[in-house]
């Protein structure tokens, strides 16, 4: 399995995801430019990741132009065709502004900034600490699309608090229904606010996020 | 010839716009106590070349449906001058 990191003017998690998975996760590991279009090396079985930060600016709203940069052809066509995609942060944003996912990204309800650590749970209850650090994470759908992802197992991930109860109070944006990521109805197809990339080095005091790396994308346990 | 068209892009009704809710505290902090909601969306201008003032709306339209607004979040009016 091979990942493709996508490098947007403003991307500023792709070096921490590609040292991640390179260093940390002993991964085969590339950068992609959003110039390029070429994804030829790539099959399937591999995964191409759209990493945080602030990709064009933010200009217009988070992701929307980031949409239609050449790369991102390729990339929704690589979705469609199977091939796994991954979007943290500004790359959730990507994915909901490019119709890969349902749903989008608000500005925080609290009208802040959020950059701390944070607990999420899955269905299989686990609790990781993972970091945020975003101005437009609160995640919103209507109701209908809500029940359809819940009913789907489509949620990947809840904020909760550090005993994994999913609480209004661990919710740090304003999120519908505590909701942290999300994956779409094929389950190839991967996004989440909280920055696993940046747990997962021990000389960074948490590795929590190594888990969410190696299960969500390679044996896809936290979705089956 | 070439039309100015004006787009008004706004967060839907039904959600909360905390940047209103901040410029609300603002106003409130001023003694403008009169003004009771405040929502901010954007005004994007465009010069569209076109034979007609309805074909300049309709590629405005486009521009709006497809990048400019996101209808998950935002609507969208259009008016050509």
């Amino acid at each position: 399995m091979k990942f493709g990191v996508v490098v947007f003017p403003g991307s500023n998690c792709d070096r921490d995801m590609y040292d991640a998975l390179k260093y940390d996760l002993g991964q085969n590991v590339s950068m992609l430019w959003h110039k390029d279009r070429d994804l030829s090396k790539f099959n399937t079985e591999d995964c191409i990741i759209l990493p945080g930060g602030f990709s064009y600016g933010d200009y217009l709203r988070c992701g929307a132009i980031a949409r239609f940069s050449p790369m991102m052809q390729s990339v929704i066509e690589f979705a469609n065709a199977g091939g796994k995609v991954f979007g943290v942060c500004n790359g959730f944003q990507i994915l909901c502004e490019s119709h890969l996912l349902p749903g989008g990204l608000l500005r925080n309800a609290n009208q802040q900034f959020v950059c701390k650590n944070v607990y999420i749970t899955n269905d299989t209850e686990e609790v990781f600490k993972i970091p945020v650090a975003h101005g437009e994470g609160r995640y919103y759908a209507d109701e209908k699309i809500l029940d359809g992802l819940e009913a789907n197992n489509q949620v990947i991930f809840y904020y909760c608090d550090e005993e994994g109860q999913i609480t209004e109070k661990a919710n740090p944006n304003g999120a519908m229904r505590n909701i942290a990521g999300i994956c779409n109805a094929s389950r190839n197809v991967f996004g989440m606010m909280p920055h696993p990339e940046r747990a997962c080095s021990a000389a960074l005091g948490n590795t929590d996020g190594r888990a969410i790396i190696t299960s969500l994308l390679m044996t896809a346990q936290l979705v089956s | 010839m070439t039309y100015t068209v004006q787009i008004k892009v706004m967060p839907l009704k039904e959600l909360l716009d905390p940047q209103g809710k901040a410029v609300m505290g603002g106003l409130q902090n001023l003694g403008l106590n009169g003004v009771e909601d405040v929502r901010v969306g954007k005004n994007i201008t465009l010069q569209v070349a076109a034979d007609s003032p309805e074909n300049a709306k309709a590629i405005a339209e486009e521009a709006s449906k497809k990048l400019l607004s996101n209808p998950v979040m935002e609507y969208f009016e259009v008016s050509v001058n």
